[in-house]
């Protein structure tokens, strides 16, 4: 016999206990410390961070271990975070020339101010697996140069020495950037916004937007001006000292991409830009971003607007996998009221349509019957 | 990454953000049925599990409140379990699952069956509260249609509804129009429940964690459904009575019992049933010596 469900608590206690078992595993195996995960998971601690919009590896790191390596969930739990800490203001903009360059690749000059640095890429790797890595095997210390003092020029700058490209915004100098995480979101946005929820925004879904434009879908004829990743100071002014102050460094990758542009109604002739800047290392997400912000300037610049990748509204509103993924994965839950509705209505149009053939049959017999 | 480092306002959200939902709410409620954008923070469950009603209680319940959580009628269901239990572990509030006892009641997809009174506040999780969402994907259109009152585009579709299927085939989240000026989306409650927002007493609030919205209907406003002179709206109608309590006139559940077709119909509200039994009210499942009758 039906008996009314009770112990959903029970139950959601249980499912819990057992997810922290799966999660340990083999307890026959040493545990994996935060400091491992941040130290050789590292690519994974920079994707947490960079879409959860805080940059604090420790708790990126015990993210990704309390999610089991899941890393839309350990974006969730450290953004989740992120929303209860206090505000206290806005650093001045980061100075990516001043960087101190790990890796730095132009494809648009052979040499520069500055040099191309390979830096640590999977780039020239051949993708075969490496038995060594199964055993604890010694590592080579990296090679390293003098820092030559040497100026790492921004493409940009180079190109802007012509006039050939576009200048930086034109936003007024008192403009406060916005937050999407503190401010309701409106369409259309500025661009402060929209770059802010590109640079949260799923890694895999920027990747494929920014493939489409390269595959025809809203075409915009780009070369990689340059991708820089290294570190740069945060700085703050303090309006009882007059002056900014160093809050520390972070680590970040930044992708100019130079465009081509043929000119409009709006805009004349010149190269245009796509500027993509996450934290951490990631380089396909830096790029994928520069495409994307490109793609949605298509208004900005007079283009006409025929591809998925140009439509504002169509891109930040399903760019955020936090979102999405909550959304898509809601469909587990009950929904059995709704379904019910649903049931009783298509019952009884399946009955009237029975019922009219029915009807139908009978007037054919009489018709027989008669004739 | 200290112990100190979890420690949460009361009800979680911080004052300056209670703050701003609150005004929200305010705004909301001066404008019946009128969507308000408001900052919605990312909450400690996730998008599309009521984010935007767990928002908006945490911004108006206070530590004299007695809060019941349903999910589909019920206070068993696990996501209400764990609402109630977020809410009690991050404000410490009194907890019920009787209707009557609550001052506030959060829902997923039900209204309750008992009508509430002008000293409850009944939220609404709301997945998408844009009702002409469907029509038009484009939120920059939808917000101008709501400005101009352009609501035909909902009309044909209903219209096209009954040519195509002889009735308006909405069965849940059925459009209304509020106070004579907005249509709303009622959350995917099924139309059984909509004749429950008119001139309610209780103060109705909905919130859209995901899509960053606040609605309300304040008491005593006028709520219609939308519908034609010659297809009037009508609600949902059950051939049984509950199994368990007999009830009659409500919305039921159906339950499954075995690989033969066998089914039974149970209220959805859980806490009307219990209290109906509690009154000694039988069902015919529950009837004694129903066996020895037959």
């Amino acid at each position: 016999m039906y008996v009314a469900v009770k112990g959903g608590e029970a139950a959601i206690s249980n499912a819990h206990r057992l997810l922290a078992d799966r999660r340990r595993g083999d307890r026959s195996l040493p545990s994996i410390t935060i400091d491992q995960v941040a130290e050789q998971l590292g690519l994974a601690v920079d994707r947490v961070m960079a879409e959860a919009s805080l940059y604090d590896r420790s708790l990126a790191a015990l993210a990704v271990r309390q999610s089991r390596g899941d890393l839309i969930e350990a974006i969730f739990l450290l953004r989740a975070y992120r929303t209860t800490l206090p505000r206290f203001g806005n650093s001045v903009p980061l100075d990516t020339a001043a960087m101190q360059v790990e890796r730095r690749v132009s494809a648009t000059y052979k040499d520069l101010p500055g040099g191309q640095l390979l830096g640590p890429t999977f780039d020239y790797t051949h993708r075969l697996l490496d038995p060594s890595l199964l055993t604890d095997e010694e590592v080579d210390e990296p090679a390293r140069k003098p820092a030559s003092g040497e100026e790492v020029m921004r493409v940009s700058d180079i190109l802007a020495h012509e006039g050939l490209i576009e200048a930086d915004g034109d936003l007024p100098q008192d403009h406060e950037a916005g937050d999407l995480t503190r401010e309701p979101m409106e369409f259309p946005m500025g661009r402060d916004l929209r770059l802010q929820a590109l640079a949260r925004g799923d890694e895999g879904f920027l990747l494929a937007l920014g493939y489409s434009t390269q595959r025809g879908y809203g075409r915009n004829h780009p070369f990689v001006g340059e991708v820089r990743i290294g570190e740069v100071e945060v700085e703050m002014e303090v309006p009882e000292l007059g002056f900014a102050v160093s809050l520390g460094r972070i680590r970040v990758t930044e992708c100019q991409m130079v465009n081509q542009f043929k000119g409009s109604s709006k805009a004349p002739p010149q190269f245009t830009r796509g500027y993509g800047l996450v934290f951490g290392q990631s380089e396909r997400k830096a790029m994928s971003m520069s495409l994307v912000d490109r793609a949605l300037r298509a208004d900005e610049l007079g283009e006409d607007i025929t591809a998925p990748a140009q439509d504002e509204e169509f891109v930040i509103s399903h760019s955020d996998n936090v979102q999405a993924t909550g959304f898509v994965e809601h469909l587990k839950l009950p929904h059995y009221v709704d379904f019910q509705a649903e049931l009783a209505m298509v019952r009884k149009m399946r009955a009237d349509i029975e019922a009219a053939r029915a009807a139908d049959r009978g007037e054919n017999e009489m018709k027989d019957a008669a004739e | 990454m200290t112990a100190d480092l979890a420690t949460y306002n009361f009800a979680y959200l911080d004052e300056q953000t209670k703050r701003m939902i609150r005004r929200a709410i305010l705004k909301a409620i001066a404008i019946p049925g009128y969507q308000v954008p408001f900052a919605s923070r990312e909450m400690p469950m996730p998008y599309g599990w009521g984010t935007g009603g767990v928002q908006v209680t945490a911004s108006i319940i206070g530590r004299q409140d007695v809060l019941k959580v349903i999910d589909q009628g019920a206070d068993d269901t696990t996501n209400a379990v764990s609402i109630r239990a977020f809410f009690q572990k991050v404000a410490d509030v009194a907890v019920t699952t009787h209707t009557k006892d609550a001052t506030i009641i959060q829902t997923r997809h039900r209204i309750p069956e008992q009508k509430l009174t002008e000293d409850q506040v009944l939220v609404y999780q709301v997945p998408i509260p844009e009702p002409l969402r469907f029509l038009e994907p484009r939120e920059t259109e939808t917000r101008k249609m709501h400005a101009l009152e352009e609501y035909g585009l909902m009309h044909v579709k209903l219209y096209e509804d009954i040519a195509q299927n002889g009735r308006i085939s909405k069965t849940y989240a059925y459009p209304v129009k509020v106070d004579g000026r907005y249509v709303m989306d009622p959350s995917p409650t099924p139309k059984f429940d909509n004749p429950k927002m008119h001139m309610s007493d209780a103060l109705q609030l909905f919130g859209a964690g995901r899509e960053k919205r606040i609605y309300a209907v304040p008491p005593h406003t006028e709520v219609v459904s939308l519908d034609f002179e010659d297809y009037p709206f009508e609600i949902q109608t059950f051939e049984q009575d509950c199994a368990l309590c007999g009830a009659h006139g409500v919305y039921l559940d159906e339950v499954v019992l075995d690989d033969r077709g066998g089914r039974m119909f149970v209220c959805s509200d859980t806490d009307h049933c219990e209290d109906r039994r509690e009154h000694g009210h039988v069902g015919a499942m529950l009837a004694p010596n129903q066996e020895a009758a037959e």
